[in-house]
């Protein structure tokens, strides 16, 4: 009888520190499922989900919208989640445009942000929040480690190029923080271009010895593919975003031997990666691009942090979010002042490996880079 | 009573209820959800003075939509930042009043259509709905690259803009806000109709050459029509550039022209109250699918195409009938 | 800037044009002949392009491809027409509008629910791999040339269809009179459903052709749908001659534009400014081009029914 007595309240006792400990977190994830740039939306969502699907915690509730790449639509999606779901997390948005309509007022709303893309400087800099955190990079961070590895590799008259946007300026600007070499070109193409012939043209007549450009999604597709036929044979680089497992498959062999930029790679030689690498093949029958491990890697954090505070004790949460005490695929991860991470900077390769074209890790471009705009930050 | 205004009558009283009934519930999520009706619905009534009156298919009203949300945007940006919007030949400093940024918007939307109508006004049918298109898509790629005001990122407005007496980040007061606006447009709308201006504009959208000879040019009238139209439009951009606190280019793009477009045509072309009809039905359906189905839009399409196969007229058009002249 | 060069970037220009004309053609027809505004056309250049990826890579062959998508966006055409357009030729403009619309949506959101959010592979048949050298030094991708020579060879085709056989003659009736044709005995119907599959099969083959060296990927037909009807606009609508010369007209405007107007700014202008008021300037100079020559022919250049 006693040790019936005593086994539940024991029982009871541990239930109870359980209730207190075990907080349910409601995640929202707003991100582009439709439509032309879909796949970098599905990859960060289905990465996510794994990594929430690995940890099997009970307490993590996900809920994911589409936003169809329309700001408003972003910002009305946003407002239910915060209003009406009442989440605690928001996440999700892969666009710069879409983050900057987003972010700001639900930041405000006392709501965390973990951005698993975007990377706007605004938001590194002067506009930073103590509730946005940024888990993947700054936007500038992969071309400023293309200038960097460009200068390594001898380049000494570069042809830039990038869509006339925003997000286009600043890969320029950041390739340029760290070049040391001498510009041969510098065109800004119309955004959402599909033609490069005229551009390809001015390259060869440039005189350049390298190419760096930045043209996402089908943009960059397209002048791969224009650009393998024209006869133009130097060497060309750019940042991951044109160069990760959705562009190759679509490139196909004219991306062979392109130099590109990322904070993570495949062939990243720690326990988390592999494991990440198996387990996401295995569940979606392909090879997990950049987009992938960071949605993965957002998971993640979110789960350390639930494992050492309460969601609803904000301060305690964002302090357990700032240690980032995870087991991240790229290895050692860290936020800097203004919750974005410093990270080495790798330069890959792109190879064929039987049939399937992927990356192989080269080089570091930059190691432990913060980002530009970390002392505009009042953090 | 006809059986028309007994619909607008439950369509306005409808719209009105629903903040109300979301505050008794605690779901404040609803009233922004109206506000966006109501702020989307004035665009489509601005649009249907040119469509539905005028017989003008403007592809472009985009264009007056952005160029509203730009001029409550960049007010509200140097109001933040307390820098004068320029310093020569005039001292204009930036806004945060509501009553002022619309102003600048009507005025703005008011100049750009006079531009603009001077020019397409003199092509008609499928060469006006082109050039229309080709005005806003101008604006379009001048508004991404133009990099002062966010280019393609676009402009964060942090703090809402004041409206004396009211606190606007209240979520009721500023619905309120956008509803008597909107009712107030309705009513202008519907005084336009029934004037002699109106009279002159319905004629030149069913028989040019009657009109003419009567001694009215059918050009200035379409002009006038243009201007009203755009500048209503405008309005309804600078509202929907508060309630979202963001304006970017996307507000200026083509999607956007034909989804008000689609507003008025679901509602009923030349129905008072279509654009309300057709805005509420839209971003209800939108609201509800996107929570239900990532594959949502191949569902709004399906919708949306049955209901103009087998629903002629629209929604208003279906409820109250024919519509009666006079 | 060399004179080889120009002419490259000329070369360029054309090749942009013609296959912008493979788009606008089919588009011309369809409104020519029945009336009616398609935005959906964009739908069915996306249909070739996907089918022709599928297809060649299933098959290993380019040509099976094309044949594919020709097929199969010819089938899709009559389909959409038999199933949709037919109830809409006798409504007016805006609710064709709308139910074009709805079907972008629907065509966009089905694609990528049978294919994927991830864009396709299409690579450009082995013979026509490479570069040839043009007089004067410059070098030119075999590829592009091909499409000027198929873009021509349509064109002749469509010529030669409309002024010289049964069916064109037809067509060209419908344009001039629809009801009268119909009152002299022609099945309407048959015909407006050919013309429509022609139409389509036009979009698709230049999917095929384009979806080679660009990405093949949801909605990568809505852009060329704009610049499309911004060529039918400037030509003429219902006037082929008037698409082929609006086409290659914006494709030239727009090639040299890119590469001159920054070259232009910069002669009195720091180079990253000019670079960027010059991109502004480019991407605007098509709809300006369309804005001037509708403020001196309203009815565009070569207006087919007067």
């Amino acid at each position: 009888m006693k040790k019936l007595i005593a086994a539940s309240l024991m029982g009871l006792a541990l239930s109870a520190s359980g209730a207190a400990l075990a907080e349910p977190v409601k995640v929202g994830m707003i991100t582009t499922l439709s439509g032309g740039g879909s796949g970098l939306g599905v990859d960060v969502r289905d990465g996510f989900m794994l990594a929430a699907k690995m940890a099997g915690n009970k307490d993590l509730e996900v809920i994911v919208e589409d936003d169809a790449r329309k700001p408003d639509l972003a910002v009305q999606i946003a407002d239910k989640m915060i209003q009406k779901e009442k989440v605690d997390v928001l996440t999700g948005i892969i666009w710069s445009n879409l983050a900057m309509a987003v972010v700001p007022s639900a930041v405000g709303q006392g709501v965390f942000y973990l951005s698993p893309n975007a990377g706007p400087s605004m938001l590194a800099g002067k506009g930073c929040h103590e509730n946005y955190f940024n888990v993947a990079w700054q936007n500038d961070n992969l071309h400023e480690a293309m200038g960097g590895h460009a200068n390594g590799a001898g380049f000494k008259n570069t042809f830039i190029l990038a869509p006339n946007y925003p997000a286009g300026k600043d890969a320029l600007t950041g390739f340029k923080r760290f070049y040391e070499g001498n510009v041969a070109g510098e065109l800004y193409t119309k955004l959402g271009q599909t033609d490069y012939a005229a551009e390809i043209a001015q390259i060869r007549a440039s005189g350049a010895d390298s190419v760096f450009f930045f043209l996402p999604g089908g943009m960059g597709i397209a002048f791969m593919k224009q650009y393998a036929q024209s006869g133009v044979d130097i060497p060309v680089m750019g940042p991951a975003f044109s160069f990760d497992q959705g562009i190759l498959k679509a490139v196909g062999d004219a991306a062979l031997g392109v130099k590109n930029s990322s904070q993570w790679s495949k062939d990243i030689d720690n326990p988390a990666n592999k494991a990440f690498v198996e387990a996401f093949q295995a569940e979606y029958g392909r090879l997990p691009s950049l987009y992938a491990s960071q949605g993965f890697d957002t998971a993640n954090l979110i789960l350390s942090a639930m494992k050492k505070a309460d969601v609803k004790d904000a301060d305690a949460f964002r302090a357990a979010l700032k240690e980032a005490d995870f087991d991240s695929v790229r290895g050692d991860f860290k936020f800097d002042s203004n919750q974005h991470p410093i990270q080495d900077i790798y330069v890959r390769e792109v190879i064929k490996e039987g049939d399937v074209l992927t990356n192989k890790i080269i080089g570091v471009g930059l190691e432990d880079r913060s980002s530009a705009y970390v002392d505009d930050c009042k953090l | 009573m006809k059986r028309e205004t007994i619909i607008n009558w439950i369509l306005a009283l409808g719209l009105l209820a629903v903040p109300f009934a979301a505050l008794s519930f605690d779901e404040p999520f609803y009233i922004t959800l109206a506000t966006r009706v109501a702020i989307l619905a004035l665009a489509g009534v601005g649009l249907n003075i040119a469509l539905g009156l005028g017989g003008m298919v403007s592809f472009g009203h985009a264009a007056f939509f952005g160029i509203g949300g730009y001029a409550a945007g960049i007010l509200a940006t140097h109001a933040f930042n307390q820098e004068p919007l320029m310093t020569w030949p005039l001292e204009i400093a930036g806004s945060n009043s509501m009553l002022v940024i619309w102003l600048v918007a009507i005025v703005m939307c008011a100049i750009v259509a006079t531009v603009i109508g001077m020019i397409t006004l003199r092509t008609s049918g499928v060469y006006f709905i082109m050039i229309t298109l080709a005005f806003a898509q101008m604006i379009y790629y001048f508004a991404i690259s133009w990099p002062s005001y966010g280019g393609e990122d676009g402009l964060s407005i942090y703090v809402r803009d004041g409206f004396p007496g009211l606190n606007t980040l209240d979520p009721m007061h500023f619905f309120m806000i956008c509803y008597v606006v909107l009712m107030v447009c309705l009513l202008f709308s519907a005084l336009l109709r029934d004037s002699r201006f109106g009279a002159a504009l319905q004629v030149a959208r069913q028989n040019e050459v009657r009109l003419a000879s009567t001694g009215i040019a059918p050009f200035n009238i379409r002009l006038v029509a243009f201007v009203i139209s755009a500048s209503m439009t405008g309005l309804a951009g600078a509202l929907f550039a508060d309630l979202n606190r963001f304006v970017s280019p996307s507000m200026l793009s083509w999607q956007v022209s034909g989804e008000i477009m689609i507003f008025v045509i679901l509602g009923g072309v030349g129905r008072l109250f279509g654009p309300l009809a057709g805005a509420a039905l839209f971003i209800v359906m939108e609201f509800y699918l996107g929570g239900v189905t990532e594959h949502w839009q191949l569902f709004l399409g399906l919708i949306l195409l049955c209901v103009v196969l087998f629903v002629r007229g629209g929604v208003v058009g279906i409820l109250a009938g024919r519509q009666s002249h006079g | 800037m060399t004179l080889a060069l120009f002419t490259e970037q000329l070369l360029n220009g054309v090749q942009f044009g013609v296959m912008l004309f493979l788009m606008a053609a089919g588009l011309t027809l369809v409104f020519g002949v029945m009336g009616l505004i398609n935005l959906a056309h964009g739908s069915l250049y996306m249909i070739g392009a996907f089918l022709c990826a599928t297809v060649a890579v299933a098959t290993g062959s380019f040509w099976l491809g094309l044949v594919a998508s020709l097929a199969g966006a010819a089938a899709a055409g009559a389909v959409m027409e038999i199933a949709v357009i037919r109830r809409l030729y006798d409504r007016d403009h805006l609710d064709q509008v709308l139910a074009t619309f709805a079907l972008i949506l629907i065509f966009s959101e089905g694609t990528r629910w049978i294919f994927g959010s991830f864009p396709l592979y299409l690579d450009i048949p082995k013979a026509l791999q490479g570069a040839v050298e043009l007089p004067g030094g410059a070098e030119y991708p075999l590829y592009r040339l091909s499409i000027i020579v198929v873009g021509l060879l349509i064109a002749f085709g469509l010529y030669l269809l409309i002024s010289r056989t049964r069916l064109g003659m037809r067509i060209r009736a419908g344009e001039s009179d629809r009801e009268m044709i119909g009152a002299l005995g022609v099945d309407i119907r048959t015909l407006y459903t050919v013309v429509f599959a022609l139409g389509a099969a036009l979009a698709g083959l230049a999917g095929a052709l384009v979806g080679a060296i660009q990405s093949v990927q949801v909605g990568m037909g809505e852009p060329v749908l704009i610049l499309a009807f911004v060529v039918i606009v400037i030509g003429g609508i219902g006037s082929v001659k008037g698409a082929l010369i609006g086409a290659i007209l914006v494709g030239v405007v727009d090639t040299m534009g890119r590469i001159l107007l920054p070259q232009f700014f910069a002669l009195f202008m720091e180079t990253s400014q000019a670079t960027s008021v010059g991109s502004a300037l480019a991407s605007m100079a098509i709809y300006i081009l369309m804005a001037v020559i509708l403020a001196v022919k309203p009815q565009g250049l070569f207006a087919a029914s007067t």
